[in-house]
């Protein structure tokens, strides 16, 4: 997990709640900043943009923290490099 | 002047039925119409299947004049309004056109127009739109057409409660009969929400079945849309009776409320309000309820909140309850789901027969309730409700009466 890739994430995070970047850390959960079902949604969308890849349904219901929407962005982005290089 | 209230004549235009008849047999028979969608092109989003009105062209229903001035779901309200009046066998005068009222429910109207037009326009080049397009797209285009094929000149009006909007429409229609404002109603709900840009919108809420509606089952993973229309004919039931109609049944109560909460997470306390303001409405005590006609949509969110809702209102009364998902067979139709629900549970009542709530594999602790599951039950029910909550917090309930 890359400081630069956290860094993206945290940035839209902040952008869609209207936050500082400095109230979010990796360590936090959703509920611990008040991210309801419909921010969830928005930052998913969000995400989705920023990173250029799409979130299945069934992955983004078992996103919660902050450190979860890391790992899973990193593993589809990898996924996207990987078959643009194959 | 307050008067009981009956519906005489019911018209129905969904996926399970094109007609009242074959709508009620799909239900009986607990026969899903959860198909994978035609009216989209296929691949192009994360779900595949709908309730869609099978082989739907307005020819089949509409002459060419009416087809063209009319939007999908207008087209609907329209094919169900005649099919309730020819029911109720009224014989709509000019003099009792005066005294009567259309209320119809839709969400989001007729926006299958509005994105066919505007897809012309901002991708295909067109320097023009369709002249129709502003009386396509209004969402009392419905109650218009309705109000002209009848001549009908009295209190005329959409309302718009998202998946609440037809409950409130036959709610006021309801209420204005009973006070006198009013000598007979024609109340619904329509809905087309199969446009590409507006299922877009509803793939990006990420609450849409990839499989099926599941309501209250523990493994369901949301609700599936689902299009048409219900119309019923309400006229007081003393006038009914006089002149020999065939009643399926009275309103006899009706219930609103908000949460005043959230844009999406219901409030069991805000589903709770509108029931009980139903059943006070109705001057009954809630052990008299025999059935409830879910809103049951097969989202986590709603079936869990609904459940708690209703165990707050009725208590131990709760075991010994009927509630069924009937939008597991017809899905979810937004703004004409309350007059769909409203249709199923008024013939419910008349036959003695309650409709189940189909694809249910296994109960979920969370919001375990007499679910009917798979397969209809034969019981002789007086009382039921029919349940509608919608995006934005707003509550709708209705009573109903066997006769």
């Amino acid at each position: 997990m890359s400081d630069q890739l956290i860094e993206r994430v945290i940035e839209v995070i902040a952008k869609t709640q209207h936050v500082p970047a400095e109230s979010i850390t990796i360590d936090k959960s959703f509920a611990e900043l008040k991210i309801d079902s419909l921010d969830g949604m928005n930052i998913l969308f969000a995400v989705e943009s920023e990173f250029d890849i799409s979130i299945p349904d069934d992955q983004a219901a078992a996103i919660k923290s902050v450190r979860d929407m890391v790992e899973g962005i990193e593993k589809l982005v990898t996924a996207k490099q990987a078959a643009q290089l194959g | 002047m307050i008067r009981r209230v009956a519906v005489t004549g019911i018209g129905v235009i969904a996926a399970p039925g094109r007609t009242r008849e074959a709508f009620w047999n799909s239900l009986r028979d607990g026969r899903s119409a959860i198909r994978p969608m035609t009216l989209v092109p296929e691949g192009a989003l994360r779900f595949q299947n709908a309730a869609e009105v099978p082989d739907y062209r307005a020819c089949d229903f509409l002459d060419g004049k009416e087809a063209d001035l009319l939007d999908r779901f207008a087209q609907f309200a329209l094919i169900a309004a005649r099919e309730a009046v020819v029911d109720s066998g009224l014989a709509i005068t000019p003099e009792l056109g005066s005294r009567m009222a259309v209320v119809t429910g839709t969400s989001t109207g007729g926006q299958t127009s509005e994105d066919r037009e505007f897809q012309s326009l901002y991708a295909e080049g067109a320097s023009r739109i369709h002249p129709l397009t502003i009386l396509r797209t209004m969402a009392n285009a419905g109650t218009s057409c309705i109000a002209r094929e009848y001549g009908i000149t009295g209190p005329c009006y959409t309302v718009s409660t998202a998946c609440a909007s037809a409950t409130h429409a036959i709610g006021q229609a309801f209420w204005m009969v009973r006070n006198g404002l009013v000598n007979a109603a024609i109340a619904g709900g329509s809905e087309a929400p199969f446009s590409l840009g507006f299922l877009k919108a509803w793939e990006a809420m990420r609450i849409v079945a990839p499989d099926t509606c599941r309501p209250f089952s523990r493994d369901r993973k949301g609700l599936i849309l689902g299009e048409g229309a219900a119309m019923l004919v309400l006229e007081p039931l003393e006038n009914a009776q006089a002149r020999g109609a065939r009643i399926w049944g009275e309103i006899a109560g009706f219930g609103m409320s908000s949460d005043a909460h959230h844009p999406t997470q219901p409030l069991a306390e805000g589903a709770a309000r509108a029931m009980r303001a139903a059943l006070q409405d109705a001057g009954i005590e809630p052990a008299a309820i025999g059935y409830i006609n879910a809103h049951g949509t097969g989202t986590q969110a709603n079936d869990v909140t609904e459940a708690q809702a209703i165990r707050e209102v009725f208590g131990a009364h709760a075991d010994r309850l009927a509630v069924s998902s009937t939008k597991s067979v017809h899905g979810h139709t937004l703004g004409a789901a309350g007059a769909l629900e409203a249709a199923a549970t008024l013939m419910a009542l008349d036959q003695g027969l309650i409709p189940p709530t189909v694809n249910f594999t296994e109960s979920d602790p969370a919001c375990e309730l007499d679910v009917v599951p798979n397969e209809a039950r034969a019981a002789h029910i007086e009382w039921a409700l029919s349940n509608s909550f919608a995006f934005g917090g707003l509550n709708a309930v209705l009573a109903f009466r066997r006769i």
